[in-house]
Parts: structure tokens; C-alpha cells; sequence
């Protein structure tokens, strides 16, 4: 008996499209979502992450709608966040079909929000999205989806959302993201080690050697990716089977 | 009895209850949302789903008067699922809130899962069953199951079907006649949680018709 290492393909959206950029902008559309998570439930996803990444008060009821019709297509777990500053806006993504939400900016903002709601919601249901960008040698927590730094160290941050009650870690490295050229191992690592919750590395997935290589160097609890599972560049299943062949612990049966 | 059958969730704000309701509709099956006495002592089939603090819903249920229709329905033979807390709450207490008293129809308590694992205890995981059960009927060995939790089960004596490990072995699934309970989410894994919901659906249509 051993815990799977999770694949999650993640869905980026400026509310009700899927979107997705290079290193954080040059956004263009990747499809709708509802439509790519019934894929993606179909293929073996693991998990499903739908972000919000306009997050603008007026995108809100849109994109909780998002929620609904991507729920509606999922037999497996789903994540939702994007602009989540206080407990009734996390109430509302749960209540909309989502198992986890996930927090950035506004925690960073202030950390109590991390406390207030997982008291409300219990651990499992708080994931604490960092955006980390190296700066000299070690990294940093972005915050306004990758605008402007918080000035803080990623990995402190990660020790204290944990300990003020973040139940996983989403950790994205900007360096990485949307250039496929393979997750930051040494940022993982250094994360995942010091880490008493789950980590879903986030940022560069490329070839299943890529994933490999997270979860063995990187020693990531999951690995999540966007276009390359949009694009068809990368099949789920043969994806999952490569990582079964060298001895990763995967989840083959639908 | 006659007409089509209907599952009653008991609703006391879990935050699961929507998937659940949504996986049995895909099976085609009708639901309704009990959230008082009257309404939980109706249903002639009960699933208590459940995420979050075991004090919170033993609170809530002793709050809205559930406690005692649940344990009545129960004892009389109404076909149960608890998921997740709703397994825990079957116990008598837990060590995530030592001061409430639990459902306490199932011997046992439930702890934390020791830290030298990652927790909560969150992703797929598989189980190893100890007994022949009804609600693992067809499930391949070595199935995966989505669990998300930090508290469990450890002993739950016979009426033990499967357990899992997680730093510790742990009550993954129970039964005990009418009862059946999952630490798992059944309505989050896949097509072989799907299939654990058509067995519990299976075992109360006879039960229904017997």
C-alpha cells in the first residue's frame, strides 16, 4: 500500500475561458474548461486545479459558474482559487463544487487568513499557492499572479502557512512556468523537505522524464501542469505508465 | 414497499455533500437532503457524508436533534454509508476533539495519524481487505481510492472490511450488518468509487425488496 504521486492537470482561466501564458502573461485561449476536465477525468487525472487568474470582483460569479460546470464533470478532486480574501469567498468556491481552495495573495497580505479558514473548512481544504522566483540563491514569494514580490522567502513562507494551517502546498516556480524546460528540482526539494504537508510542484513540466525527475530529485507529493495536457502534447496515460515502468508509485485504474 | 428508491444525506453543511449527491445521480439514483428529525426518521436509506472537524458535526448533529433518529434508523435496520468524518463519527470519540461524545454505535476511538508521514493524509491510496464485503464487491485488488484526511480509525474489531496505511494500518472501510462506512471519498475516486456506491445502492434496493 503506498500514496500515489498525484498528476494534475491544471486550468487557468480569466474567469470562464481557459487560458494560458508564458511565465505568467502573453495570455492566449486553451479551451473550455468544463470540456477539458471531462477529459482530463476521463484520461486518469489525479486531481483538477481551476484558477482564476483575472480574479477581479466582476469576474467572480463567473467564474464560480466555472466551478459549477467543472465539478459537474469530475469523479475526482477538485481545486479552486484565485483572489480568495476571507472566508466567505472561500465558502462560496466550496459551496460551488470545489474540495480545496487555494489562497495567495491575500495571506500573504495577511496570514490569519490561513487560520480562519481552516478552522472553518478543516486543513484539507486550504492550499497555499506560492509563487516563487528565484532572487540570488533562494526564492521569493510573488504575489498579484507574478507582478510584484512580497519581499518574502518562499521557503519561510511555506513553514509559516503550514504552521498557521495550510494543508498542501502549491508551489509554482515562475522561472519554470510555461517554458518547458523541466520543473525547478532544487526549489522543490528544498520546499518538499522541510515540508510536513503535501507539495504539488508546479512550473515546467515538459517530457515524462520531467515528471520523473520531480518526483525522485524533486520529491514533490504531486506534479501539475497546464499546456502540455491542453496542447495533447502529453498524453495522461502514457504519461502515468512511463512513471509505473520506473518505479513511481501511480494510479493506473480509472 | 414500492417505487423508485431514494437516498436521504443527511445535511448538517458538509462540504462534500453536492459530489455525493452528484455521484448517485449519475447511477441514476434520486436524492433528498434530511436536515431535521422528522426527515432523517423518514428515510428508508441514509448516507452521512462528511468533511472537517469531528467536533464541529457531533456538535451540529446534537444541535439540529439528529443524534438519536441516526442511531434509531440505525438499529432498526435502515441501510447506512458514512463517509470520511462520517465514518468517524461512528465512534465513540476522537482525538481531534477529545470533549464530544461521538455516534459511539461502533466500539473505539478515532486518533491522529502519526506525524511521521505527510498530512493530512491526502491523494490516492490503496486498500488491503481483511474480510469478504459487500461494498468492495468487484473492486480490483490494488484499486485506488481518494482519501483526504488527518484523524482515523484504527481498530474497528469485525466489523473491519478493509484498512490502509498511512505512517499507521487504518479502518479504510466497515461493515456491520446495515452499516457501511469509508474513510475514503467513494464520490471522488474514480469509476472504482463509483462502483462502492452501487454496491451500497445494490445491498439497500434488496434490502428494500426483501
Amino acid at each position: 500500500m503506498t500514496l500515489a504521486r498525484r498528476i494534475i492537470p491544471c486550468l487557468d482561466t480569466d474567469g470562464e475561458r481557459v487560458v494560458k501564458g508564458v511565465q505568467f502573461f502573453n495570455l492566449r485561449d486553451a479551451g473550455d474548461p468544463a470540456a477539458l476536465a471531462a477529459r482530463y477525468n476521463r484520461e486518469g487525472a489525479d486531481e483538477l486545479v481551476v484558477l482564476d487568474i483575472a480574479a477581479s470582483r466582476d469576474h467572480r460569479p463567473t467564474f464560480l459558474n466555472t466551478i459549477r460546470r467543472v465539478a459537474a464533470e469530475l469523479a475526482i478532486p477538485l481545486t479552486a482559487g484565485g483572489g480568495v480574501a476571507n472566508v466567505d469567498e472561500g465558502r462560496a468556491i466550496l459551496r460551488s463544487g470545489a474540495d480545496k481552495l487555494t489562497v495567495n495573495t491575500a495571506a500573504l497580505r495577511r496570514p490569519e487568513l490561513l487560520t480562519e479558514l481552516s478552522a472553518e473548512f478543516g486543513a484539507q481544504a486550504v492550499v497555499l499557492a506560492i509563487d516563487a522566483k528565484r532572487v540570488g540563491k533562494s526564492w521569493e514569494a510573488f504575489v498579484r499572479g507574478g507582478r510584484e514580490s512580497s519581499g518574502r522567502d518562499a521557503l519561510e513562507w511555506a513553514i509559516e502557512g503550514t504552521e498557521r494551517g495550510a494543508g498542501e502546498i502549491l508551489l509554482t516556480s515562475m522561472d519554470r512556468d510555461g517554458t518547458r524546460s523541466g520543473f525547478d528540482l532544487e526549489l522543490t526539494a528544498t520546499v518538499s523537505e522541510r515540508m510536513t504537508v503535501p507539495v504539488i510542484a508546479s512550473g515546467g513540466a515538459d517530457t515524462p522524464a520531467t515528471f520523473l525527475d520531480v518526483f525522485t530529485q524533486g520529491k514533490a507529493d504531486a506534479a501539475l501542469a497546464a499546456s502540455i495536457f491542453h496542447d495533447s502534447v502529453q498524453g495522461l496515460g502514457e504519461l502515468k505508465c512511463f512513471l509505473d515502468s520506473q518505479g513511481v508509485p501511480v494510479r493506473l485504474s480509472g | 414497499m414500492s417505487g423508485a428508491m431514494k437516498i436521504s444525506l443527511v445535511e448538517y453543511g458538509a462540504g462534500n455533500l453536492p459530489s455525493v449527491e452528484r455521484a448517485l445521480a449519475r447511477q441514476g439514483i434520486e436524492t433528498e437532503r434530511a436536515a431535521t428529525p422528522d426527515a432523517v426518521a423518514a428515510a428508508s436509506v441514509l448516507v452521512l457524508p462528511g468533511v472537517g472537524h469531528f467536533g464541529q458535526l457531533m456538535r451540529t448533529l446534537s444541535s439540529r436533534s439528529l443524534l438519536a433518529p441516526i442511531r434509531e434508523a440505525i438499529s432498526s435496520g435502515v441501510p447506512m454509508l458514512g463517509i470520511c468524518l462520517g465514518l468517524q463519527a461512528l465512534f465513540a470519540s476522537s482525538a481531534e476533539a477529545p470533549d464530544d461524545t461521538g455516534l459511539d454505535i461502533i466500539p473505539g476511538t478515532v486518533a491522529a495519524l502519526p506525524v511521521t508521514a505527510k498530512l493530512p493524509h491526502m491523494g490516492w491510496n490503496q486498500l488491503r481487505q481483511v474480510r469478504p464485503s459487500a461494498l468492495l464487491e468487484g473492486i480490483p485488488a490494488g484499486a485506488y481510492f481518494y482519501f483526504a484526511h488527518s484523524y482515523a480509525a484504527l481498530d474497528a474489531g469485525e466489523s473491519t472490511v478493509a484498512t490502509c496505511e498511512h505512517g499507521v494500518e487504518f479502518v479504510a472501510a466497515l461493515e456491520r450488518e446495515n452499516l457501511f462506512a469509508v474513510q475514503f471519498h467513494p464520490e471522488k475516486s474514480g469509476d472504482v468509487g463509483a462502483r462502492v456506491l452501487a454496491n451500497f445502492v445494490a445491498y439497500a434496493g434488496a434490502r428494500r425488496s426483501a
